[in-house]
């Protein structure tokens, strides 16, 4: 392979990854992009989801993030992750129960605030459900 | 004469006392370690959150109309403190300091005739500030990070500052916390974080040739969604700086009071040894006068 593209994943806890990758795929808020050494510098939000790193054409590592941002220039790829796991970490059966404590919780919710607190948080145990079921589909 | 046995047991009680103490310096030592190197970890994110800031702002800055927390509300009038303190005492002048400077600050903004409102992290400060302005505290935590700070904890004041600042009830957020300069020296510090200054022009020169980013979705949508994260950030930070400073400050504290015990005892044992020896001179005395009369 030519050229790598340096991949840092921070966390606001730890610097949680940094090496240099052939490619990653980022789950960007307007649909997920591949980034490839020599990317036109880009700044966007992320949404929750997975991301996929490679090496060459294999798939070597998957990290489920809880929404932040990525910053992308020529020869790096920075994401700032809210929460990262990686994905054989995640548990399919607490994800299900935090789906359905958080979905209780929402009932429970009494201002807006509460609510959308409760809804965003709902939004991120789905999405790690969805990476879930994906991974066992393959 | 001072009695014996009462100096016997002063010094074992000072004894216990030093090794109370010692036992906590010891403490607060490693716990030290595990602050800083917290601190240290969260450097990296804050660092890079920074420069994505900076050239998102130098591009927004330029169509005028930037988000509100970034150019505020346009008045002054209300004034919010963040004042971090600990939960805890034992830690020598740590929650004094931050008493005192917020006390300043409060005094000066009311000078001016500006409202202000508190919102306080952390026992000790709570209870020192509610003896005099009881009225301005909207809001107290306690017990943050008891275990292990995290960045959850930021969060959550953060949250709570983010909801009275989009309810209109304050204008100009600023937080009150020791930075960690060493383990013997913190200094009090006052950081305005609504509005937000972006760190300067002249800090990002200095990087290679500014890429001209491609953002996606637009810049000002980008910078309303990390402008609230970026105040989490640094009310992580802070969390994080007054958690190392207490730290550092107890453990001086507690060398202190060590050494003092140690030369207490010193002094007592002395005095001690000394009454000893003039029992036995008496004794003495009193016997050979006794048999010098026969």
């Amino acid at each position: 392979m030519a050229d790598k593209v340096e991949f840092e994943l921070v966390s606001p806890e730890k610097l949680l990854k940094s090496q240099p990758v052939d490619m990653v795929v980022v789950p960007g808020s307007e649909g997920d992009f591949g980034v490839l050494a020599g990317h036109s510098p880009m700044i966007s939000t992320v949404r929750p989801g997975v991301i996929d790193v490679y090496e060459g054409d294999r798939v070597v590592d998957r990290v489920f993030v809880a929404g932040g941002f990525a910053e992308v220039t020529e020869a790096r790829c920075t994401v700032l992750a809210e929460e990262a796991v990686a994905l054989t970490e995640l548990d399919r059966a607490t994800v299900e129960k935090q789906i359905k404590d958080l979905s209780e919780d929402l009932d429970d919710s009494k201002s807006d605030a509460e609510r959308a607190a409760a809804e965003s948080r709902l939004a991120v145990a789905r999405a790690k459900l969805d990476a879930l079921t994906q991974t066992s589909a393959h | 004469m001072p009695n014996l046995k009462d100096l016997k047991n002063r010094i074992s009680s000072v004894q216990s006392t030093r090794k109370i103490t010692s036992a906590m310096k010891m403490v607060a030592a490693s716990k030290l370690r595990r602050a800083q190197e917290q601190a240290e970890a969260s450097g990296p994110y804050a660092e890079r959150m920074g420069r994505m800031l900076s050239s998102l702002a130098a591009n927004v800055q330029d169509s005028g109309n930037g988000p509100k927390l970034m150019t505020g509300t346009g008045a002054d009038k209300v004034h919010l403190l963040v004042v971090i303190s600990s939960d805890r005492g034992l830690c020598g002048a740590f929650n004094g300091s931050i008493v005192r400077e917020a006390k300043r600050q409060i005094t000066r903004l009311q000078g001016e005739g500006k409202t202000v409102k508190l919102l306080t992290v952390g026992r000790k400060g709570r209870d020192q500030l509610r003896r005099e302005f009881a009225s301005l505290i909207v809001e107290s935590y306690e017990d943050v990070g008891r275990r292990r700070l995290g960045f959850s904890d930021a969060d959550m004041v953060a949250t709570k500052v983010l909801a009275m600042f989009d309810a209109g009830e304050f204008d100009v957020c600023s937080v009150i916390f020791n930075k960690f300069k060493s383990a013997i020296s913190q200094i009090v510090t006052v950081q305005q974080l609504i509005p937000f200054a972006v760190p300067g022009e002249a800090a990002a020169a200095t990087d290679e040739v500014k890429p001209l980013y491609e953002f996606e979705p637009d810049e000002e949508q980008i910078l309303a969604e990390l402008l609230p994260r970026n105040l989490s950030i640094q009310i992580y930070r802070a969390l994080l700086e007054s958690a190392a400073s207490e730290q550092g400050a107890r453990m001086t504290a507690m060398d202190n009071a060590t050494r003092n015990a140690g030369d207490m005892i010193n002094k007592l044992t002395i005095t001690y040894n000394r009454t000893r020896q003039a029992y036995i001179t008496k004794e003495l005395i009193e016997i050979i006068s006794g048999a010098e009369a026969l």
